[in-house]
């Protein structure tokens, strides 16, 4: 198996001059090819925090991220856009896409910042878009689509560019349960079949079922971490409390 | 070229604000073109009339004429340094003046007066002379008679074909004396004119005030008043050190002073104009960052370089400040061109100069296509530098920051 993200004591603080807050507190987190994995926890549990991290968004304040070999906490901003542009996919919670351009356009946008020509990007959305099932709706614009369209739309694009891995930061927060599940089948199923890795954070119990692998964190540490035991409701619940 | 089809989408995604960042670019060049073409056609006109009034863009004199204006003060006549002085390019036109002071009187009337010797062809192309004539007709060359000045006409109770006599004194302290008749009347607007001067051939002159082949001065005329001080700075120095050579805003201070004044003033108005454009430019640019920001932070996070969307911004204003330049441009042809056919008149100090020397208060907006440009480039350079705003904020964004909510 081929690691494709491997964290090593990753801390984040904020407010390091007056109260500290450990967003993310010596997290060590190895990922494989082709896992498909939620990171859960109660709110300010720092998920945001620490997908960014791994998406090199922002910077950790210590440890290492070595994302297919490559430290990426030694890359600089230009190097580090350059590097998100060609590894790794993004689903935002909501306004992933560029409002004035179609659905294809925003899935081929990335394509064009990658300099892919026209007729392998033809062809790569193409079949994106038959696997989430929005054919008859290329040449919609973001706002003629319902919310949980454009999350599948975004998450066409992230794979579009043919990335290493998918980062999700609470992907249906904003979607009713049927999109919510809806969404999550497309991904399990772009996983199991393509072999895509993904790792998402979420909230919702039922997308929480869908995950192969549960990373859970309280005050950014990982409590616990398990492929094997399925977390319950139970579980979740209790880590809410404070 | 799919990032000028993005941007071009992007200027149309929120139409008003577009509309409003082009209408106040538009509205810009048309009123600094406006104001700046109003203000030149007023001062072209001004100088126009100032300098074919009597004194031309520029006079020759001998060395120390202009602060002691008499007869001893001439200089001979040079072909040689007519020749010199026309070869220049911007040089339209020569002529030579002899003026002194005479004692002119009729039957029970003597009053004082100027008597101006002119080569009546040559000092018709620069002053239009001819024009001012208002009975009789003007002078022939070698004419014997004089043209009198309507004013001084009347104080000595002379009419058309009278016969005035001239009594000064002459050329190194020579006696001047002689009789002329009157062979027209010209009508000056400038009191000053009107009421003491006269004209006769220079030869007439010369004869009256023993000043064979003596001149007083050259009075030039200029293809274009902007070439004044650079053709002055040649000819002064192609003269050399006996003669002096005098603009006329040497030989007319009080009008120069009016025009810097007036300037200054249209000049605080384009400010003002300009500051106003800046301010809605500006917030329409701060709506767009604060509409934007999410978007951008998303951009960057999937992989847009900044220097990508940079240029993408740059795109946006450029095809918006342009085209609102253009369109102020196109817009402005027409308005500027009407008022050039249609002159405004106006009131004021300027009118009052005007009226002082005896014009009409009209002015006709300058066509010029210098205003257009200057104007327009102006407003261009005031858009696109107000737009380097979000291009500075684009290199300080932070995709984190920019999504949080
Ligand atoms: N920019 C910031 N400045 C200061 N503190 C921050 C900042 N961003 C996050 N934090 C703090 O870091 C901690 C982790 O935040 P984070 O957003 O990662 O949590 P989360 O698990 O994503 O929460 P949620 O489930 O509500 O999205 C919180 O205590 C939060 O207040
Ligand atoms: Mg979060």
């Amino acid at each position: 198996m081929q690691t494709v993200i491997d964290a090593h004591n990753v801390s984040k603080v904020y407010n390091a001059d007056t109260i500290p807050v450990y967003a993310v507190n010596n997290v060590h987190l190895h990922l494989q090819k082709g896992e498909f994995t939620a990171l859960v926890g109660p709110s300010g549990s720092g998920k945001t925090t620490l997908l960014n991290l791994i998406g090199g968004l922002d910077k950790p304040d210590s440890g290492h991220i070595i994302i297919n070999g490559v430290d990426i906490t030694t890359l600089s901003a230009n190097e580090l856009i350059n590097f998100r542009l060609k590894n790794i996919g993004f689903v935002f919670q909501s306004f992933n896409l560029i409002p004035v351009l179609t659905a294809k356009e925003n899935a081929e946008f990335i394509l064009q910042l990658q300099k892919v020509h026209k007729q392998e990007r033809e062809k790569r959305i193409e079949v994106l878009f038959k696997e989430i099932g929005l054919s008859d709706k290329l040449n919609e614009r973001p706002s003629k689509l319902s919310g949980g369209q454009q999350q599948r739309v975004a998450v066409a694009r992230a794979l579009a560019s043919r990335p290493q891995f998918v980062l999700a930061d609470e992907p249906t927060a904003n979607l009713d349960s049927g999109s919510a599940s809806n969404l999550l089948d497309i991904m399990a199923q772009l996983n199991k079949e393509e072999g895509i890795t993904f790792l998402f954070s979420t909230h919702d119990q039922r997308v929480i079922d869908r995950a192969r692998r549960v990373i859970t964190l309280v005050d950014g540490q990982i409590a616990r971490d398990t492929a094997a035991v399925p977390v319950t409701h139970e579980t979740i619940v209790s880590n809410e409390k404070p | 070229m799919w990032l000028i089809k993005l941007a071009w989408k992007n200027i149309w995604r929120n139409r008003s604000r577009t509309l409003i960042t082009m209408a106040a670019i538009f509205f810009a060049v048309i009123l600094s073109v406006l104001t700046s073409s109003l203000q030149d056609g007023v001062f072209d006109n001004l100088v126009k009339n100032m300098v074919s009034f009597y004194s031309g863009y520029m006079q020759v004199h001998k060395k120390g004429y202009w602060n002691e204006q008499i007869l001893d003060n001439s200089f001979e006549a040079s072909p040689r340094a007519e020749q010199q002085i026309l070869a220049n390019k911007n040089i339209t036109g020569i002529s030579p003046r002899l003026e002194s002071f005479a004692l002119a009187s009729s039957a029970d009337v003597t009053k004082g007066c100027l008597v101006v010797g002119i080569s009546p062809e040559e000092e018709n192309n620069i002053t239009r002379l001819k024009e001012k004539v208002t009975e009789g007709s003007y002078l022939r060359d070698d004419d014997p008679g004089i043209l009198l000045s309507e004013g001084l006409s009347k104080r000595l109770q002379l009419h058309l074909h009278d016969t005035i006599v001239l009594i000064g004194q002459g050329y190194h302290g020579a006696t001047a004396a002689g009789k002329y008749p009157i062979k027209g009347m010209v009508k000056f607007g400038s009191p000053d004119l009107n009421d003491k001067t006269l004209f006769m051939t220079l030869s007439s002159a010369q004869d009256l005030y023993g000043a064979y082949n003596m001149l007083t001065s050259y009075v030039i005329a200029l293809n274009d008043n902007r070439n004044l001080q650079k053709t002055a700075a040649s000819i002064r120095s192609g003269m050399g050190e006996q003669y002096e050579v005098m603009t006329w805003e040497e030989m007319m201070p009080d009008v120069v002073q009016h025009i810097r004044t007036d300037t200054a003033s249209s000049r605080i108005i384009q400010g003002i104009l300009y500051l106003l454009i800046c301010f809605g430019i500006f917030g329409t640019l701060l709506m767009m960052m604060v509409e934007r920001k999410f978007e951008m932070g998303m951009l960057v996070a999937i992989g847009m370089k900044k220097i990508k969307l940079i240029l993408l911004l740059l795109i946006e204003s450029v095809i918006t400040v342009v085209s609102g330049c253009l369109l102020g441009i196109m817009a402005g042809v027409p308005v500027v061109w009407y008022l050039n056919r249609h002159p405004i008149s106006l009131s004021g100090e300027t009118a009052d100069i005007y009226e002082r020397f005896g014009f009409e208060p009209v002015f006709p907006a300058s066509t010029e296509g210098v205003h257009f440009f200057t104007q327009g480039l102006i407003v261009l350079v005031i858009g696109l530098l107000l737009s380097l705003y979000p291009m500075i904020k684009v290199t300080r964004l932070k995709p984190v920051l920019a999504m949080k909510r």
